[in-house]
C-alpha cells in the first residue's frame, strides 16, 4: 500500500518534471514496516535528512525514490526490479535487513546497476563482477577494537554468550579469529534464542567457568538478557559487547545491569565527545544538524547515519562519473560503478571510506571507536 | 555440575515451569470445555504484560484498542444473529453484554493511562483489561463454528494467533519491555538464593492451581463446565448451554493468561510475540496431561520448566531441541496407554452430529 503510494507520487513528480532531462535517480528501499521497522525508520529518516543536505551533483538535481520492503526479502527483490525498469534508476540503496540487500544485489548485478548497501552485506557471486559497495562496518572489524581492548584490560579467559543465529555465529567467529593473537581464552560458547525469558542456566555455567569477562552476540533490548542474568548472580567481571548493542531500548530495559558495558560503535554515536582532530567529527555534526532540521527531532542511533554516508559516498562517485555519461544511460551506471570503487578519502559520520575493486567494505579502524555505558549514557573511552 | 547448580537449575526450572502451568491449565480448561486448542493463549498473556509495561511508563496500551474492535465485532454479530432468529428483544441484553460490559475496563484504563499509578492499581487494571478479550474472541471467531472438528477449531486458532501478534506488533511496537518488580525480596535459603519474585511465582501459581480446584469441585458452575467437558450433548440435555459454558471457560483462562502474563513481567523482557513460544511449551506440558487432566498438565508444566532449565545448561544452542523434542516419547507413551487419539476425535464428532 505505502509502496504503492509512493510509487503514485514519484510518477506524479516525474510527469511535472518531464521537461527536465537527466536528473540523477536514487532508487532507495527500506523496512518502514514488519518486524525489521525499529532499524528501517531510521534509514529512511536518514536519507530524507541526507537529501535535504545536497539535493544536487554540481548542477545535476537528485531524484529520490524511497520504498517499502516490509522487511520482507522478495518484496525487496520486487522493489528493485520495479526501480530499475520503471524508474530507470542510476543506482540503488538499500535495505534495512542483510537477507533484503543480498537479494536486491542480485537484482542490481543482472541488471547492471550500481548499489550501495547500508548493511555490512555483500554481493553472491555474479557474471556481471561486482556491483556493490556496503558503508557499514564489517562485524569483524568492530570485534577485532572489542577483543583489543580486553588485552589491554587484562582479560585472560573470557565467556561468550550470544544469539542462537546468523548473528550469534558471526561474532562468535569473529571472537574466535581475535582471540588467539591476544591471547585470550574464550572458556564458553553458550547461545540463547530472542525471544527466551530465561538464561539462567547459560549464565551458572558462564559463572562455574570463572571468566575475567563476558562478551555477548546480542543485539537490541534481547541483547540485554545475559547481563541481566549475570547481575542477578552477582557477577562481577568486566562485560563487552557489540555495536549491535547500542540502541535506547538498549539501556532502558538493561537498566543498572548493563552499567559498564563497553562496546564498538561508529564515531557518529558520540561525536559532541570526538576531539577537534577527529575529521568525522564535523561531518558527523553537520549530519546531526541535518538530521534535526529534516526530522524535527534529535538522532540517537547509527542506522540513519549509514544512509548520510552512502549519499556522501554517492555524492563523491557521481561528481567524478557525470563527466564521463548522462544520468539514465547505461554508460553512467558503469561509469558510477567504476567510480565508487575507486572512491577515495571520503569523509562520512561513521568513518572514512577507500573502495578497491573486488572488496565489499571500505572502512578501517578509524571508523571505530570504545564506548562504555556510563550512568545511562554512552561515553567515548580513549 | 556441582551441587549447587543443580539447586539454582530446580530453582529456576520451578519457576519458569510454574508459568508453564497456568497456562497449560488454562489451555487444558479451554480444550475440555470447547474443543479448542486456544494458540493464542499465549498472546493473550503478552498483552498483560505488556499493557502493565505501557501503564507503568505512563503510556496509552494498545490493549484498549484491541477491546474496543473485539467489543464491536462481537456486538454486530451477536445482533446480526438474535435478529435472524427474530428475538429482538434480547437485544439490549446482547448491548449489554458484548458491547457496554467490556468497554468498562477500557474506559478506566483509557482514564488511567498518562498517569502516576500505585503498582497494584496499575495491575488490576492491566488484569481487567486482558479479561473481555479471551470471550470476545471466542465469541467472534469460534462460537459461530462451535461444532467444527477439532482440526478446524485449531486452524481458526492459529489464524487468530497470527492476527492478535501482529496487532500487538502495531500497539507495542518491535522493542522488548520488562515490568518493574513487585517485590525486591531476597531469601538466602542454605547455599543458595531465592528471589521474591520467584517464590511469588511459585505461590501464586499453586494459589490459582487451589481456586480452581475448589471452583470444579465445589461450585454449580464449575460442575457446569466439567458436565460440559464430560459430555456436551448430556450437559445441554440437563440445562447447561454449552455457549455460556465456553464463555466462562474463556473468561477464566482470559484471566489465568492476564495473572501468568503480571507475574512473568518483571523476570524477562518481553516481546510482541514472546507470548506464542511460552504457550508453546506450555502446551507441551498440557500434551503430557492427555490435555484431559489438570493434575498431570500441572506437573507435565512443571516438567517441561525443569527440563528446558537443565538443557539450557548442558547444552544452551539445543535447548528448544530437548524441550520438544519431548514431546515425541510422549506422543508414544500417549498412545500406547490409551490407544490412536485420531480415534477419540472421530468419536466426538460423531456425538456432535448425532
Amino acid at each position: 500500500m505505502l509502496s504503492r503510494l509512493c510509487l503514485a507520487v514519484a510518477a506524479l513528480i516525474l510527469l511535472e518534471r518531464g521537461s527536465i532531462a537527466a536528473d540523477l535517480t536514487v532508487g532507495f528501499v527500506t523496512s518502514l514496516s514488519g518486524p525489521g521497522a525499529s532499524i528501517g525508520i531510521p534509514y529512511e529518516k536518514g536519507i530524507l535528512a541526507a537529501h535535504a543536505f545536497a539535493g544536487k551533483v554540481g548542477d545535476t538535481n537528485i531524484r529520490l525514490i524511497r520504498l517499502d520492503d516490509a522487511s520482507d526479502p522478495s518484496a525487496a527483490t520486487r522493489n528493485a526490479r520495479k526501480l530499475v525498469q520503471e524508474e530507470k534508476v542510476d543506482v540503488l540503496m538499500g535495505t534495512s535487513g542483510v537477507p533484503g540487500t543480498v537479494a536486491m544485489a542480485v537484482v542490481a548485478a543482472e541488471t547492471r546497476t550500481p548499489t550501495i548497501s547500508l548493511t555490512p552485506a555483500s554481493q553472491p557471486q555474479s557474471p556481471n563482477g561486482q556491483w556493490l559497495i556496503s558503508i557499514p562496518q564489517p562485524p569483524p572489524l568492530m570485534v577485532a577494537a572489542v577483543i583489543e581492548r580486553m588485552k589491554k584490560d587484562n582479560v585472560k579467559r573470557a565467556a561468550y554468550i550470544g544469539f542462537s543465529d546468523s548473528w550469534g555465529d558471526l561474532v562468535y567467529d569473529a571472537v574466535m579469529q581475535n582471540a588467539p593473537a591476544g591471547s585470550i581464552e574464550i572458556v564458553t560458547n553458550e547461545r540463547y534464542a530472542r525471544a527466551d525469558t530465561s538464561v539462567t542456566g547459560q549464565t551458572l555455567k558462564i559463572i562455574a567457568a570463572h571468566p575475567d569477562a563476558v562478551i555477548t552476540g546480542g543485539s537490541g533490548t534481547p541483547g540485554a538478557l545475559p547481563y541481566l542474568a549475570l547481575a542477578e548472580r552477582g557477577y562481577k567481571g568486566g562485560l563487552y559487547g557489540t555495536h549491535a548493542l547500542i540502541n535506547p531500548d538498549f539501556v532502558r530495559v538493561g537498566g543498572t545491569a548493563v552499567e559498564g558495558v563497553i562496546a564498538p560503535t561508529g564515531p557518529v554515536i558520540v561525536a559532541e565527545q570526538l576531539p577537534e582532530s577527529n575529521p568525522t567529527k564535523k561531518v558527523a555534526l553537520a549530519f546531526r544538524e541535518a538530521y534535526q532540521k529534516a526530522n524535527s527531532a534529535p538522532t540517537s542511533d547509527a542506522f540513519s547515519a549509514y544512509s548520510f554516508d552512502a549519499w556522501l559516498v554517492l555524492l563523491d562517485a557521481a561528481k567524478r562519473a557525470l563527466q564521463k555519461g548522462q544520468p539514465g544511460s547505461e554508460e553512467f551506471r558503469a561509469a558510477l560503478k567504476d567510480a565508487m570503487e575507486t572512491t577515495s578519502e571520503v569523509v562520512g559520520t561513521h568513518g572514512i571510506y577507500n573502495y578497491k575493486p573486488g572488496s565489499f567494505f571500505g572502512v578501517d579502524e578509524r571508523a571505530r571507536v570504545l564506548v562504555q555505558l556510563q550512568k545511562g549514557k554512552w561515553i567515548l573511552l580513549q | 555440575m556441582t551441587p549447587e547448580i543443580a539447586l539454582l537449575l530446580i530453582q529456576d526450572g520451578i519457576s519458569t515451569g510454574a508459568i508453564y502451568v497456568l497456562v497449560g491449565l488454562g489451555i487444558v480448561l479451554i480444550f475440555l470445555v470447547t474443543r479448542v486448542i486456544f494458540v493464542p493463549f499465549g498472546d493473550v498473556m503478552g498483552y498483560a504484560a505488556l499493557t502493565l509495561a505501557a501503564l507503568q511508563m505512563k503510556q496509552m496500551p494498545g490493549t484498549i484498542w484491541l477491546v474496543l474492535t473485539l467489543a464491536l465485532m462481537a456486538t454486530v454479530m451477536e445482533f446480526y444473529s438474535l435478529l435472524r432468529q427474530g428475538q429482538g428483544r434480547r437485544l439490549p441484553r446482547a448491548l449489554a453484554l458484548y458491547g457496554l460490559l467490556p468497554l468498562l475496563p477500557a474506559l478506566l484504563v483509557f482514564i488511567a493511562a498518562g498517569h502516576e499509578l500505585p503498582m497494584w492499581l496499575a495491575i488490576v487494571l492491566a488484569c481487567a483489561i486482558i479479561l473481555p478479550i479471551s470471550p470476545l474472541l471466542y465469541r467472534v471467531a469460534f462460537r459461530p463454528l462451535a461444532d467444527a472438528s477439532v482440526l478446524v477449531l485449531l486452524i481458526v486458532a492459529v489464524a487468530v494467533h497470527f492476527a492478535i501478534s501482529g496487532l500487538a506488533l502495531v500497539f507495542f511496537g518491535p522493542e522488548g519491555f520488562r515490568t518493574e518488580p513487585m517485590t525486591r525480596a531476597f531469601f538466602n535459603l542454605g547455599p543458595i538464593g531465592v528471589s521474591g519474585q520467584s517464590i511469588l511465582i511459585v505461590a501464586s501459581s499453586a494459589l490459582i492451581s487451589l481456586f480452581l480446584f475448589v471452583f470444579f469441585e465445589r461450585t454449580l458452575m464449575g460442575k457446569a463446565l466439567r458436565a460440559t467437558a464430560v459430555n456436551r450433548i448430556g450437559a445441554r440435555l440437563v440445562g447447561i448451554m454449552p455457549s455460556t459454558t465456553g464463555t466462562i471457560a474463556f473468561l477464566l483462562a482470559s484471566a489465568l493468561a492476564g495473572f501468568s502474563g503480571i507475574l512473568i513481567g518483571p523476570v524477562t523482557t518481553l516481546y510482541y510475540d514472546s507470548g506464542f513460544l511460552i504457550g508453546l511449551k506450555a502446551f507441551v506440558g498440557a500434551i503430557i496431561g492427555g490435555l484431559v487432566s489438570y493434575p498431570a498438565t500441572a506437573i507435565g508444566a512443571l516438567m517441561v520448566g525443569l527440563l528446558e532449565s537443565y538443557a539450557s545448561f548442558v547444552d544452551s544452542s539445543l535447548k528448544e531441541v530437548f524441550v520438544f523434542g519431548a514431546l515425541i516419547p510422549i506422543l508414544v507413551w500417549q498412545s500406547i496407554r490409551k490407544g490412536s487419539v485420531e480415534e477419540e476425535i472421530e468419536e466426538e464428532e460423531r456425538e456432535g452430529r448425532a
